[in-house]
């Protein structure tokens, strides 16, 4: 209703041009609320871990400490960007731009409800995963472009991580893209809306984590490892190890902050609409809705918290060993149990 | 000027500017970044013919995976520029007819709209089929037998590469990770009982 009136009254102002000045706002109204929801989840994490802790966490500035992820943004603008010398220097600015940029285009096909998508593509999945690929050249890139041997093996330690998680990620798609028949966002959510359960009022029982149980695993603990989080963060590790933003300061660090930050949401979001059943409501009785997905959302980024502030950090040979030796093989056996389990008479994808 | 050929015309720019620093840039970090950009191009010059599958399994397997384990390589090896660029006089005989055989067969392909190459009677596919899906389909029914060949070739590749980096012996010294999850603490600490001793 209000929508339709907005736009009838664009459309008066703009003329031609207003399918345009339509897109771009709607690009502002993802971006603008992902940004600060970025600058929120910083603030939740310290609280969350000050809470796990036994500590308060942040409390000083504003009340109960609501302002202290503005003062922190703030601080690291009016931080001098030291570039250091024989470094590359176009390169090494653009490196925080290639691990940015992917976090914020891959949100074109996200889909908040039945209608409610950006660009409703049918290859949206496949885009997804294109797009969020690229994230991995900020990383290589920074550490390349630094002209520092700390910086260059901790980009190379990270970037294959990625690339090694990525192939698990992806090949737990492939299960659920196969579930759903469909590399559509919208309609691998739509999918998780039938079956035996919801006809009874239990639909969190139809979504496909519970069918998909070990692909859920992986995929949940692939994203960890892809969004360079605990236990997994030897990109950081602040104080053992140096990783690939070490020459980096202000503002220029804070991109590769917000990046992560930023995936950590995108990832959530993903898993919430290919596992847990995206905007659909759990239960029968309650009607399905935006606000479910966002609580959905805030859950799996609290599990992200939770990770970080109960697990010890993983030693290097470990993580590669878990990627390539068990996360790999499962999801090949998976693919084929499912595929089985499809073609039997006990189909429940129908 | 349509808007369709306005952006054809953009991003091709775009690609022949990139493809051309590929082979100029001096730096071959650069060189590889731009074949980057010639694929983000070319990305979207194959969106404009409705093939999105295409498109995007290039950005995805191109630029997400090849391009980086290319940067990887290429920021591993030493490089010395200026040795890289010493003997171009002696290569240029054996460049040029490449380049010339290479211009050939592109004036072939280029040519073919005015000779009559592409003029067939196979049917066209309506706009409303989802190219992902067709794809998929010929792919496991018709080509079931050459995509199964490619993929027992690769494998083959993989098993080599793996073979060929482990062929001398294992010099690191990393305990075997299914053994070292079943080590108890007792397996590795000793708890002593000790009398107190008096300090005289």
């Amino acid at each position: 209703m209000m929508i339709d009136a907005l736009q009838g009254l664009l459309q008066g102002i703009f003329g031609s041009v207003f399918p345009l000045i339509w897109v771009l706002l709607k690009i502002v109204l993802i971006i603008a609320p992902l940004l600060l929801c970025v600058a929120y989840l910083t603030f939740w994490e310290r609280k969350v871990i000050g809470w796990m802790q036994v500590r308060i966490g942040p409390n000083r500035v504003g009340p109960w400490g609501l302002i202290q992820p503005i003062a922190d943004g703030l601080k690291l603008l009016l931080k001098e960007v030291v570039i250091p010398t024989g470094s590359d220097k176009s390169v090494f600015l653009l490196a925080p731009m290639f691990a940015f940029a992917p976090a914020l285009a891959a949100w074109a096909v996200v889909p908040f409800n039945d209608t409610l998508v950006l660009a409703n593509v049918n290859a949206s999945l496949l885009y997804i995963m294109s797009i969020t690929s690229i994230g991995v050249y900020g990383i290589i890139l920074s550490g390349w472009a630094s002209n520092s041997k700390y910086a260059f093996l901790g980009g190379m330690r990270s970037a294959a991580q990625m690339i090694s998680y990525e192939v698990a990620m992806g090949l737990a798609l492939v299960v659920v893209l196969m579930v759903s028949n469909s590399l559509n966002l919208g309609d691998i959510v739509n999918g998780q809306g039938r079956g035996y359960f919801v006809d009874r009022g239990l639909g969190f029982l139809s979504w496909n984590w519970l069918p998909l149980l070990p692909m859920f695993v992986v995929y949940l603990t692939s994203v960890v490892a892809e969004t360079n989080r605990a236990p997994f963060d030897l990109a950081e590790g602040e104080s053992e190890i140096v990783g690939f933003h070490v020459e980096y300061s202000g503002m220029a660090f804070a991109v590769f902050f917000l990046a992560e930050y930023a995936n950590m949401i995108l990832v959530s979001t993903l898993t919430a609409i290919l596992f847990l059943g995206g905007w659909l409501s759990p239960v029968g009785f309650l009607p399905d809705g935006i606000l479910w997905l966002f609580l959905k959302i805030s859950a799996v980024l609290f599990v992200f918290l939770w990770v970080r502030a109960t697990f010890p950090r993983y030693r290097y040979d470990q993580i590669m060993r878990l990627g390539w030796k068990v996360f790999i093989p499962l999801c090949l056996i998976w693919l084929v149990v499912v595929g089985t389990w499809m073609m039997s008479p006990l189909n429940i994808w129908k | 000027m349509e808007f369709k050929t306005f952006v054809f015309y953009f991003l091709s720019a775009i690609l022949v500017f990139a493809g051309l620093r590929v082979i100029t840039a001096r730096n071959p970090v650069h060189a590889a970044l731009y074949l980057v950009l010639a694929f983000f191009s070319a990305s979207g010059v194959w969106m404009l013919l409705q093939a999105e599958f295409l498109a995007i399994a290039l950005v995805l397997v191109y630029v997400g995976a090849v391009m980086v384990l290319f940067l990887f390589v290429v920021m591993m090896l030493d490089i010395n520029l200026d040795r890289l660029r010493e003997g171009f006089w002696s290569y240029l005989p054996l460049g040029a007819i490449i380049a010339l055989l290479m211009v050939a067969e592109m004036a072939l392909v280029l040519g073919g709209n005015y000779l009559g190459l592409f003029e067939s009677n196979v049917a066209q596919a309506g706009a409303d089929t989802s190219n992902v899906q067709s794809v998929g389909r010929l792919m496991f029914t018709e080509y079931m037998y050459p995509f199964e060949l490619a993929s027992v070739i690769l494998l083959v590749g993989i098993v080599a590469a793996v073979a060929l980096t482990q062929r001398e012996k294992r010099k690191n010294k990393s305990v075997d990770a299914s053994r070292q999850v079943f080590v108890k603490a007792r397996d590795r600490v000793r708890v002593l009982q000790m009398p107190a001793e008096k300090r005289d």
